[in-house]
């Protein structure tokens, strides 16, 4: 544990924890002065391949408004059999299973390298994973016939106890019920009319009790507890029947007149999917997918109007406060989306068309249940189908990359609380003694609902300390805080996970070298970002931007060394230097610029912004940069356009693109032909060299970034031109007079003007 | 005959006055009105002229006779039967004759100079004349015996009884002989039956009819022209015979006659089994042409080759009278309802001219630019050719260009006989774009199959069963002539609660199911492959056909929805921009959650209080507003209801009745015994000629308009008539009132057109004009008149006030109707001096009869015995019926079958509706169209039931069956050929049951025997003789 980098990364790989502050000011108001909250992002699921699982369950706190979990942190009393809770410092009595405890004959839990353990609960019935397809048919006949195929290639991936349902929807809605022979039978709805809950379950026949209908097949006791329902079968009963459903899928005969929209029911169909889990299997993991080509244009939830003159709302029409429907159809899948979240199910939308689709309207179904989203062009794209196929990815046990209805339980010692949470999560208003009065992102609760999840999920936790000066903390001591995920693992096992961390606690006057030392920018970057990000979706635009400068100046002001009034003296210390340009990309980022994007485009960006692990989510803020020449291996050069050249090939991923711009030089090369030529087999590597890395990210990345090869002066080239640093413009471009990177066409500020400005404004004693 | 006599001899004395012996009735008459009425007689010549030489002279007695009788009979019956107890039907009829010729003479006075046989009339009025000083009566019979002239001469005075009676057959047959005319042939053989007949009983009737019947042909042979000449059907000659039966208006004679009444002497009151066989007699198997207005066509009865010469035929149009008075006053007076029953779709037997196409290419049709009636032969051209005179509303019009054609030296174009507009009744024209739905051309009809598959619908296998036969119904379904397949789609729709809609699509490996549970708003869940070809889904239909009985074998749903499914296949249709029918075979009360939902209402506190009416009422709008709903998008809706309990037809008949559909009912179907009646009504159903998507217009000359309609018809405003659809069965009643005078001349012209779309979905006008006579005389218009007509106007407007008034009044109204037309013939148009005389038209010599099973009818009877679902599937059944379906409705057809002819193929001579007809040794058939009833007494000779049961004897006959046995003995072939062809006629395929003498069911059998008094009220046929005499006999004083 040398220095902080290397702490900061054991940390991660461990525990799948990043804090903003590795040392923690020891009182509140001294923490509130650090302008960047105590807060953490937290992995809940990392990938662990060293963790094997342990089969055995928990043992918690007895104190019933604890119960936290045995960790290496508790005090145990080997001779006496007891442990003392590290939270309440109540005393426990260990199970008698845990008899022969000793010194040296430890629970893996005790054990200092198991801060992160996991357990596996044999208590309770196993219920397959539940996968329901809900297909919009109001597609043209190649994306229907694409999509029927990445339908049926996932049946194949899917454990043949999986059970899984189909409805479909265009100007009507149908259930397909899938325990019929010799005919294809189906339930139809209207596509205009809102219905309850009860209603559909009346309508679908689920009401009652006991089905006629059920089948009565030799199940371990705890499989009947759930009625077979005839929308949801196993794959290995009507793989077939399924089969040939999914081809025999035809678009939605009901004539579109030029001019107008195809009618499209997606908020029916949404309704009608989570009305039939919600009966039938509550609280077990259950996938609803949703494919949609196209905006919903009727019923509840719909987005626009079918007239196609009428164009669906932008950004412009959303400030002029003109986009008619928006209101009322969030309104609609919010609540949706929050009774999806308290079955524990979630919602996955993959939208392909050119146009919007409604996310924006839609989003809460994903950010709520944890659910998926994907936009794409197309569903004949490799965009889509890869990234459909990724969903079904296996980790090193053969087991999906994905988790269900998990509940986090955050507990913290005395002298903090826990303000709120940033993710796909809903609250499960668990109101306790470690909850803030304050609220950050979503909060007022010690527990959060996070239906789906997977190794990446990735939650901004943010924190309050409490303590008073007056009640100064012993030195040395520190500050736990432990995150008890409990989930249905997707071989269906229920399990728990439990990470324990702790942090020294110091006093700002006396030790802010320290703590200085101890600040992760990057973590700090990412969770300002999502705490941004989150206002930004309930707040104007400006107003958050001007949150995060404020933010920024009082950082600066706080932790930079200058001389007042003196710009030029500003400086930053090593663990402060990097956070001011994350800044500036952050402001430029579609994350909270609107401009240039659709609502869709903003409301998927900020998706997956909120769920992102750190790493991804500095990506997504500042995007890397790669140079490849022949003058050395290639290189992470500055998010610049100086770093535009000709004789360079740059790999930009932003990930959600990954460019490959090839200077102008070298496109003019490649025009030639030389990289055929057998002489120039080095410029044919060269060309080489960025695809063969962008297929590495390509291969990994979730969801599937967009590919762009492009060139100099090539109409794609903007990817790139929008995201570096407009370091040369055309306002600044002939001064310099060298010929140096590709000038911006724009007005905005350069990364060198930003500086500035916040260089006088930190100095200044004005603010 | 002795009815007839009755019946005929006044409107002869009217009528005849043209005829020769017209002179000395007017010198009876005095009267001018009496001038006018003879006219009329001519039609009675033609009956005379029928019965011919042996008829011939019966008429002439009759005439005279017949009124004196008439008058007699009726007083006679009384103390006839005290006589003649055993065979009291024709002695009866004689005494009557007998005793009250003298009251009678008088009145016949006037018949006798109508006599339409000159010959005879002359002779008799001499006679007449000479022996009495009225002349009347004696002078008929007078003739031929002058023993009975004397015998009748005595009959003035009451007490002589017996004399009359036998004098009557007497004088009837004696007549024939003396009859130089036509007598030989004829009389030789009717005289004889006359006697012998006469004093059986029963028989008489027949004999008595039947003197008449052979003249019918001689007639036609000899009489014809003169019967044209003079004036139309001969019958109606006959008919117009006021009704001498009357009472005597003398209390005493009233005294008199009525206790022997009691004791039920049918043959003394106008039969119309006489006056059915009169018409046929004369008429039978003759070519009738249409090509003079205001002629009265032959009675439904009757078979006859129509020949369409410039009106539409009687199938396709009949009237309540073919001459309407000139005012409204007069029409006021008469109170004779004026009204046509229009069929548009009659079926049309083979060997009439089918209706033909005219193509006038994109022009369209050529139409009067004022009141757009449509080319017809009423269209005067004038100026050459250039331009016509449109004959019902005056306006000239322009001749189209390519329409122009000159004119021959009578003003007639010359292509006159070339286009079917200008030289027929009935022909149909092309319609263009303009005629259609939003101007675009229509699709071809769909047929939707909707099955109930509730539990007690696939226990007892009736899905099955319908499942089964629609594979073999859908390879029939109709198709326009030239095309080789049907143009007509199919869909299918099972339902219980919800709605199971499949989808049948040729590409199909399977069909598939859509199940649409939300009942409370439906809609169609597919458009694509719901409805398909059925040629080229065969398999896919069949497959499905096949699995549905299976797919609900386990279902034990009980509730069943019936608004929804009407509403999904509307707005299937809707969707698919085509009209259609929609096939509904349900079974139980609609009690699930949903539109339409029904509560039993099964009331029988309300029977019989103002409150009533409620009960043929639906019982929410919803019915009413659907059926709209599916007239305005062409979609008409048959039901086979199967109920085992209260269903509220009310309720679940108003859709099928107002969208040109029908509403079949099986009464606790029993899949052995009900499915073959059940699958014939299926498969004519489907097979019958029907146009879609319909709209009737009825145009008349100026003067009069149609002013209400009643039958299967919706309605937005006053004059269009909207119809989903209409079949070769449903008839529409059109009422008529005066705007206006109207002219003698120019008479009165109606011209009904209908726009629909044909089976092959072609758009279509069918066009039907028919030309009424005017006149300003009463007695004209009485002369005119057509019974079977008149009950099916007054049997839809009294059913359909059924809905707002109560029975009681409606009931009272249609008494009082009766018995002031019947009061007004008296007060003008008949010269009696005896004043409370019953004198009957002989066009109504029938009407009080039929007037009485009307009253009679379950729907108006207020009794708590019989089902409001009964009342309600009749009272609905009537309203779309025509003129022969409710003619025989209300008066069945009882068929004496022991005494079949198994060497003729002709039907036996039917019999009156009474017990007194039926004997214990005799078998009879009796139908009314909905119920066929094989009646066996206890006496039935072995060999009968041995010929068509195949079992020993009467007691081995097992009643539990509805088909009879397939025995090869030629009796029994002969049997089951009559009740085929019986049945071949009618729209309803009818259940046979067998009926036991003095077995518990032969108290529903009792019910038809019309005559007598009804099982649950409803009086007899002579009770309500006196009563409407009575009623009478206050008005005219």
């Amino acid at each position: 544990m040398t220095t902080y980098l290397e702490f900061i990364q054991q940390n991660e790989e461990r525990d799948g924890v990043r804090f903003s502050w590795n040392l923690w000011p020891s009182s509140r108001l001294e923490a509130t002065r650090m302008v960047v909250p105590l807060a953490c992002l937290l992995t809940p699921l990392k990938e662990r391949p060293d963790l094997p699982p342990v089969q055995y369950e928990p043992v918690v706190c007895s104190r019933p408004t604890c119960k936290a979990v045995l960790n290496p942190l508790c005090q145990v009393d080997y001779q006496a059999k007891l442990w003392a809770c590290n939270f309440c410092f109540q005393r426990n009595q260990f199970p008698p299973a845990y008899a022969g405890i000793s010194e040296v004959n430890q629970p893996a839990e005790l054990m200092a390298q198991f801060s992160t353990i996991e357990y596996v609960v044999q208590r309770g019935p196993q219920l397959p994973l539940i996968f329901l397809y809900v297909v919009d048919t109001c597609l043209e006949d190649d994306d229907l016939q694409a999509l029927q195929e990445s339908l049926q290639m996932s049946l194949s991936l899917l454990p043949p106890e999986t059970l899984v349902g189909l409805i479909t929807f265009g100007r009507m809605v149908q259930v397909h019920e899938l325990s019929c022979e010799g005919i294809s039978k189906s339930y139809v709805f209207r596509g205009t009319k809102d219905l309850t809950a009860k209603q559909i379950q009346d309508m679908l026949g689920l009401s009652k009790p006991a089905m006629p209908t059920q089948q009565t097949r030799p199940v371990q006791p705890q499989e009947q507890a759930f009625v077979s329902s005839r929308f949801l079968q196993p794959i290995h009963k009507i793989d077939m029947t399924f089969t040939d459903l999914l081809g025999e899928l035809q678009r939605d005969p009901w004539p579109v007149t030029q001019g107008k929209r195809p009618l499209r029911s997606t908020g029916v169909a949404l309704s009608i999917a989570v009305g039939l889990l919600e009966v039938t299997f509550p609280n077990t993991g259950a996938r609803i997918m949703l494919f949609t080509g196209g905006p919903p244009t009727q019923g509840p939830g719909m987005v626009v109007g079918d007239e196609l003159k009428v164009p669906i709302r932008s950004w412009h029409d959303i400030e002029k406060d003109n986009a008619r429907f928006m209101k009322k159809a969030m309104k609609h899948y919010e609540m949706l989306a929050n009774r999806t979240a308290a079955n524990g199910h979630c919602i996955d939308i993959y939208a392909c068309a050119l146009d919007q689709t409604g996310l924006l309207e839609m989003k809460c179904c994903t950010n709520l249940t944890g659910g998926h989203m994907v936009m794409g062009d197309s569903f004949n794209t490799s965009l889509f189908k890869q990234t459909f196929q990724r969903i079904f990815s296996k980790d090193f046990n053969g087991d999906f990359r994905m988790a269900f209805g998990a509940t986090l339980e955050v507990k913290t010692s005395r002298e903090l609380k826990v303000a709120g949470a940033i993710g796909p999560c809903v609250s499960l208003n668990a109101k306790g003694s470690c909850v803030s009065e304050n609220e950050i992102g979503v909060g007022g609760t010690s527990q959060w609902k996070i239906c789906s999840l997977d190794p990446t999920s990735t939650l901004g936790i943010y924190f309050e300390v409490i303590n008073q000066p007056s009640a100064p903390i012993p030195q040395g001591s520190r500050g736990a805080i432990q995150f008890v995920t409990q989930y249905q693992h997707s071989s269906t096992q229920k399990r728990i996970r439990v990470t324990t961390i702790a942090r020294n606690w110091a006093d700002v006057q006396s030790q802010l070298q320290l703590i200085e030392a101890a600040f992760d920018q990057e973590a700090a970057a990412v969770l300002m970002a999502r705490l941004g990000v989150f206002r930004a979706e309930s707040e104007e635009g400006p107003d958050v931007l001007r949150w995060l400068d404020r933010q920024l100046i009082r950082l600066c002001q706080k932790f930079g060394q200058y001389n007042k009034e003196d710009p030029t003296s500003f400086r930053l210390s090593d663990a402060f230097s990097l956070y001011p340009q994350f800044m500036f990309h952050l402001r430029r980022s579609p994350f909270l610029q609107v401009f240039n994007n659709s609502p869709d485009e903003s409301s998927y960006y900020r998706h997956h912004f909120a769920r992102q692990d750190l790493t991804q989510s500095l990506i997504m803020i500042q995007p890397i940069l790669y140079s490849y020449s022949f003058h050395g291996p290639p290189e992470p050069v500055l998010l610049d356009s100086s770093s535009i050249l000709a004789d360079r090939i740059l790999l930009m991923d932003t990930f959600f693109q990954i460019v490959i711009y090839l200077g102008e030089t070298i496109a003019q090369w490649q025009k030639a032909g030389y990289q055929d030529m057998p002489e120039y087999e080095n410029f044919k590597h060269l060309l080489q060299a960025p695809l063969d890395d962008a297929q590495e990210i390509l291969q990994a990345r979730f969801p599937m970034p967009r590919y762009v090869h492009t060139e100099h002066g090539g109409s794609q080239a903007r990817f790139l031109l929008s995201k570096v640093n407009p370091s040369q413009t055309h306002n600044n471009l002939y001064p310099w007079g060298q010929e140096t990177g590709a000038p911006i066409l724009t007005d905005d500020v350069s990364l060198q003007v930003f500086m500035d400005h916040l260089k006088k404004l930190a100095v200044s004693s004005a603010c | 005959m002795s009815q007839q006599g009755y019946v005929a001899t006044p409107p002869y004395s009217q009528s005849q006055p043209g005829i020769g012996l017209s002179p000395p009735h007017y010198g009876h008459y005095g009267d001018a009105s009496h001038a006018a009425s003879l006219p009329g007689m001519m039609k009675p010549v033609g009956n005379l002229g029928a019965a011919a030489p042996g008829v011939m002279v019966p008429p002439g007695p009759p005439l005279p006779g017949p009124h004196q009788l008439g008058p007699n009979a009726a007083h006679a019956s009384g103390p006839s039967p005290q006589r003649f107890p055993g065979p009291p039907p024709v002695v009866s009829a004689a005494p009557t004759y007998a005793q009250y010729q003298p009251s009678t003479q008088s009145t016949y006075a006037s018949p006798v100079s109508t006599s339409s046989v000159t010959h005879l009339g002359s002779q008799l009025s001499q006679l007449q004349v000479n022996s009495y000083g009225s002349g009347m009566a004696p002078p008929g019979q007078g003739p031929p015996c002058p023993p009975l002239a004397a015998s009748f001469q005595g009959p003035p005075r009451p007490p002589q009884p017996p004399q009359p009676s036998i004098l009557q057959p007497g004088s009837q047959v004696l007549p024939p002989p003396p009859t130089t005319l036509n007598g030989p042939s004829a009389s030789p053989l009717s005289p004889p039956v006359h006697r012998q007949d006469g004093l059986p009983g029963p028989p008489p009737l027949s004999a008595q009819y039947q003197p008449p019947p052979p003249p019918g042909p001689v007639m036609g042979a000899g009489y014809p022209p003169q019967q044209q000449a003079a004036n139309y059907g001969p019958q109606m000659a006959g008919a117009q015979l006021s009704y001498p039966g009357g009472f005597p208006g003398d209390a005493e004679q009233m005294a008199g006659p009525l206790p022997p009444q009691k004791k039920s002497d049918l043959d003394c009151i106008p039969s119309p089994i006489e006056v059915i066989e009169n018409d046929r007699a004369i008429r039978e198997g003759q070519v009738y042409a249409t090509n003079t207005r205001g002629q009265v066509p032959p009675l439904v009865t009757t078979d006859c080759v129509i020949q369409d010469q410039g009106n539409a035929s009687p199938r396709y149009i009949r009237c309540t009278t073919y001459c309407f008075p000139c005012t409204s006053d007069m029409a006021k007076q008469a109170q004779i309802p004026l009204a046509a029953v229009i069929k548009p779709f009659a079926t049309i037997p083979s060997n009439e001219t089918p209706l033909y196409l005219v193509n006038h290419g994109e022009s369209g049709p050529v139409r009067c630019n004022r009141c757009k009636a449509y080319m017809c032969p009423f269209m005067q051209f004038i100026e050459g050719g250039r331009r016509y005179q449109c004959g019902f509303c005056n306006c000239v019009n322009d001749v189209p260009p390519f329409y122009f054609q000159h004119l021959d030296h009578i003003g007639r174009r010359l292509d006159h006989y070339e286009k079917p507009e200008l030289s027929l009744g009935s022909y149909e024209f092309v319609a263009t774009l303009d005629y259609c739905r939003k101007n675009k051309p229509p699709n071809p009809p769909a047929f939707i199959f909707m099955i109930d598959v509730s539990y007690s619908n696939i226990k007892n296998g009736l899905v099955k069963l319908i499942c089964e036969e629609l594979k073999t119904v859908l390879e029939k379904l109709p198709k326009e002539e030239q095309e080789e397949t049907s143009a007509i789609r199919v869909g299918f729709i099972t339902y219980n609660k919800v709605l199971h809609f499949f989808n049948v699509k040729s590409n199909l490996a399977q069909p598939q199911m859509m199940v649409v549970t939300d009942v409370a708003e439906v809609f169609v869940p597919l458009l694509d492959g719901f409805l398909v070809n059925y040629q080229e889904s065969q398999s896919v239909i069949h497959n499905l056909l096949d699995q549905i009985p299976e797919m609900f074998a386990d279902s034990n749903e009980n509730e069943t929805v019936f608004v929804p499914i009407i509403q999904a296949g509307m707005e299937a249709l809707k969707a698919a921009e085509c009209p259609g029918k929609l096939y509904i075979f349900h079974s139980s009360l609609p009690t699930a959650e949903a539109p339409g939902k029904l509560k039993n209402r099964d009331d029988k506190k309300l029977v019989n209080t103002d409150k009533e009416k409620i009960l043929f009422q639906p019982q929410t709008n919803i019915y009413d507003s659907l059926a709209k709903d599916c007239v305005a998008h062409g979609c008409s809706v048959t039901v086979f209801l199967f109920p085992s309990q209260y269903v509220d037809v009310a309720s679940l008949g108003l859709v099928p009745q107002l969208t040109g559909g029908t509403l079949y009912k099986y009464n606790h179907f029993q899949m052995h015994l009900d499915s073959q009646q059940f699958l014939s009504d299926l498969r004519n159903d489907i097979e019958k000629k029907i146009g879609f998507d319909a709209i009737m217009r009825v145009r008349t000359s100026t003067g009069f308009r149609a002013t209400d309609f009643f039958g299967g018809v919706c309605m937005n405003n006053t004059t269009d008539v909207e119809m989903a659809a209409i079949d070769c069965d449903k008839a529409v009643t059109v009422e008529f009132k005066h705007d206006d005078r109207l002219s003698e001349d120019s008479g009165a012209l109606i011209q009904c057109a209908v726009l629909y779309t044909t089976v092959g979905g072609q758009r279509r006008l069918r066009i039907h004009n028919l030309g009424l006579s005017c006149s300003s005389q009463l007695a004209d218009l009485y002369k005119s008149c057509e019974t079977d007509a008149l009950i099916n106007f007054f049997a839809k407007s009294a059913f359909k006030a059924v809905l707002h008034q109560p029975l009681k009044v409606i009931r009272e109204i249609l008494v009082n109707q009766t018995a002031h037309m019947l009061a007004c013939y008296r007060k003008y148009c008949v010269t009696s001096t005896i004043a409370r005389q019953l004198i009957l038209p002989d066009s109504m010599k029938v009407l009080p009869l039929y007037m009485n099973c009307l009253l009679k009818n379950c729907v108006l009877l207020s009794r708590p015995e019989i089902s409001i679902d009964e009342r309600a599937y009749q009272r609905q059944l009537v309203m779309t019926m025509g003129v022969a379906d409710s003619q025989l409705f209300f008066y069945p057809q009882l068929l004496p079958v022991h005494t079949l002819d198994v060497k003729s193929a002709a039907l036996p001579a039917a019999v009156r509706c009474s017990e007194s007809r039926l004997s214990e040794e005799g078998i009879f058939l009796l139908t009314n169209g909905l119920n066929t009833f094989l009646w066996l007494g206890v006496g039935s000779p072995p060999e009968a039931i041995q010929g068509i049961f195949n079992v020993p004897s009467f007691a081995h006959v097992n009643t539990d069956m509805t088909l009879l046995p397939e025995v090869g003995n030629p009796y029994s072939q002969q049997l089951r050929m009559i009740m085929n062809v019986i049945q071949e006629k009618w729209p309803y395929s009818m259940k046979l049951t067998i009926v036991k003498q003095r077995e518990q069911p032969e108290m529903v059998f009792r019910q038809f025997l019309v005559e007598d008094k009804g099982l649950y009220g409803g009086s007899s046929y002579m009770d309500f003789l006196r009563c409407v005499h009575k009623e009478i006999s206050q008005l005219l004083n």
